[in-house]
């Protein structure tokens, strides 16, 4: 009875949601029409990375590689295969960032809590090492640029994507996804992760092959980073080294740290917060350098501020934005 | 000839693979001393390595003279890592170690962004202290070279001797075999997780300094050298003061040989293959000795 309720009050929460997130385009000026599909490609990366940190109990450094891995080849598709066709690109966004996926989850599912993070990171930069000096295939530090591939099926029927239409095909893969990463979240698979976060001994006394399980639960997690790397890619049309560097990992960490870890929708509001925090930054320090008078002030790195408050959030806010607000409506 | 390489070049390539094997190792045991005792790595441990660098070029700038600028930029980064300590990983303290690692990171970003505002971004240059080359081959090597690896290697030798016998050491030493007896026996624990931080941060500024001449200070140089000193901490075995100063030669060697074919900045790779074999066949760390 409880669980057809909650089920129930999910469903009408997640159509409002979506609904909202259909109608925005008709209203937001072209730049926020922007920022808002960025918003759900950023929060797709942290949501994949959710699946590790907040489900698996294993922090990854290193989802710089599988984000920048769906965006090269999403570029090779885009590049190499004329003429441009989205699915191809996602599709080879996909076997990229799976290939990567595959060899650094065999290697650093050896390791566990601080020594996963550590490796994972290493590897990230190993794969940024790669793509940056290999100019001749990758472009080198100026990367890759392509034409945007045009919706549909090539042959048969295509439009151009505009702002508003893009924004359309981003919420339906990054809703797709999200209703994909919650059941597996909850089907016995996952039910195995949370096991493994919880007790890993345990888990493994019982009989199940954690190696494998955490190996799989990477996997999946590098498919769903390479996707919103293949997004952002058709979104931005480049590739760049700097999108596998890992400051990009990093940030995905923090989208989780700031909206809340295990939560799933908790990566998306810290995104959003991250970014509106951003915005609001960098156009608050040229605004009060000019009222103080201070005209170096106005170059200020608003990642400073951020960088303070994700701290005190790590410190203070263990669960996060969405936990903090549970606890206080709950109160 | 060795594979069709002039003996000299191997030698010139050990020579260099030594020098910044002793940097790495100064810098890896600053952070290996911090996870030993508290379970904590410090992401921003490249950052102090930064900080430290234009402390001293400004300490530099001021006095004129390098030693100087090393000391007081040593001091000042430990009295700074102190209060990095204090004020972040101290309330963490109990908590799961991941949570320390945001922090530093959080900490990291914070750091790097601020230097590269406050110092912009053109590379500043720390002028060596002593100028005088000799000759090794064809080369004419600077002597400075091998002041810095024999300074690092002095620095650690007074780290370790400093553990083994100082009064200060013996606590921490305490601290990191068993925390919770430590203090039972009336050990400032938390205090010597403060100095252990403090010791760690110094180090790291210190190994900035020295090796500010051979490249540009700038807010980025910590970012290398943090991610290579991972791989040491990670192939030396976690927490491993020894392991860590034989692995941070052996890769840097390892390094050197490889910079005769490829380029520097791939150079790395060669470094993560050894630490893909260590995780393959000896994850615990090469240069511990096998669990029993």
């Amino acid at each position: 009875m409880m669980k057809q309720r909650y089920n129930t009050s999910f469903w009408i929460a997640f159509a409002i949601v979506i609904a909202l997130l259909i109608l925005a385009p008709l209203v937001l000026p072209e730049f926020w029409r922007r920022f808002l599909t960025e918003i759900l490609i950023w929060g797709l990366l942290a949501m994949s990375s959710d699946i590790l940190i907040g489900y698996t109990g294993m922090v990854s450094f290193g989802h710089s590689a599988f984000f920048g891995l769906g965006m090269y080849g999403a570029a090779a598709a885009l590049l190499m295969v004329k003429p441009p066709n989205l699915w191809l690109a996602i599709l080879y966004g996909l076997a990229g960032s799976a290939i990567i996926a595959l060899f650094v989850a065999y290697f650093s599912t050896r390791l566990r809590d601080i020594y996963f993070a550590i490796t994972t990171l290493i590897f990230s930069q190993i794969f940024y090492v790669i793509i940056f000096t290999w100019t001749e295939v990758t472009g080198g530090e100026n990367g890759l640029s392509f034409r945007r591939p045009e919706f549909g099926i090539p042959g048969v029927w295509t439009a151009p994507f505009t702002s508003a239409t893009l924004h359309w095909f981003v919420l339906a893969v990054v809703a797709a996804s999200y209703l994909i990463v919650r059941r597996i979240t909850q089907s016995p698979f996952g039910m195995v992760l949370q096991s493994i976060r919880e007790n890993e001994a345990r888990t493994r006394a019982i009989g199940y092959p954690v190696e494998r399980y955490k190996m799989v639960a990477v996997m999946l997690s590098g498919l769903f980073a390479g996707l919103a790397g293949v997004l952002y890619a058709i979104q931005n049309r480049f590739a760049a080294p700097d999108f596998v560097y890992f400051l990009i990992s990093g940030e995905a960490v923090i989208f989780n740290v700031m909206g809340g870890i295990g939560t799933l929708v908790g990566p998306f509001f810290g995104a959003a917060f991250f970014l509106a925090m951003r915005e609001f930054l960098s156009r608050m320090f040229p605004y009060l350098a000019s009222v103080l008078g201070i005209p170096q002030l106005a170059e200020f790195p608003y990642l400073v501020p951020l960088g303070i408050i994700f701290i005190l959030m790590v410190i203070f806010l263990p669960q996060g934005l969405l936990g903090f607000a549970k606890r206080w409506l709950n109160r | 000839m060795l594979a069709g390489i002039p003996w000299e070049i191997i030698a010139i390539q050990t020579v260099n693979g030594i020098v910044t094997g002793m940097i790495l190792a100064l810098v890896a045991s600053g952070l290996t001393l911090i996870f030993g005792i508290m379970d904590v790595v410090n992401f921003a441990h490249g950052e102090l390595f930064m900080l430290g660098a234009y402390i001293g070029v400004i300490v530099l700038g001021t006095s004129g003279s390098f030693w100087i600028a090393l000391v007081v930029s040593t001091l000042v980064v430990a009295l700074l890592g102190a209060a990095m300590q204090i004020s972040t990983l101290r309330p963490l303290l109990g908590r799961d170690p991941l949570t320390t690692i945001l922090a530093t990171f959080g900490l990291s970003l914070v750091l790097q962004n601020y230097a590269l505002w406050q110092f912009g971004p053109v590379a500043r240059k720390i002028q060596e202290p002593i100028t005088g080359h000799f000759q090794l081959f064809y080369l004419d090597y600077p002597w400075y070279r091998l002041v810095i690896a024999g300074l690092s290697a002095a620095i650690i030798a007074a780290l370790y001797l400093f553990l083994k016998y100082g009064r200060y050491g013996v606590w921490i030493r305490a601290t990191t075999q068993d925390r919770v007896m430590a203090q039972a026996m009336g050990i400032p624990v938390p205090w010597v997780h403060t100095m252990v931080f403090a010791i760690g941060a110094g180090m790291a500024a210190a190994s900035g300094v020295l090796f500010g001449p051979l490249v540009g200070v700038n807010h980025a140089m910590g970012l290398d050298w943090v991610l290579k000193a991972f791989i040491v901490v990670v192939v030396g075995g976690m927490g491993n003061l020894g392991g860590s100063i034989l692995a941070a030669i052996f890769i840097s060697l390892l390094e050197a040989y490889a910079s005769i074919w490829v380029s520097p900045a791939q150079a790395i790779i060669v470094s993560s293959v050894v630490l893909v074999l260590t995780l393959l066949f000896r994850p615990t760390g090469l240069f511990v000795p096998t669990p029993k």
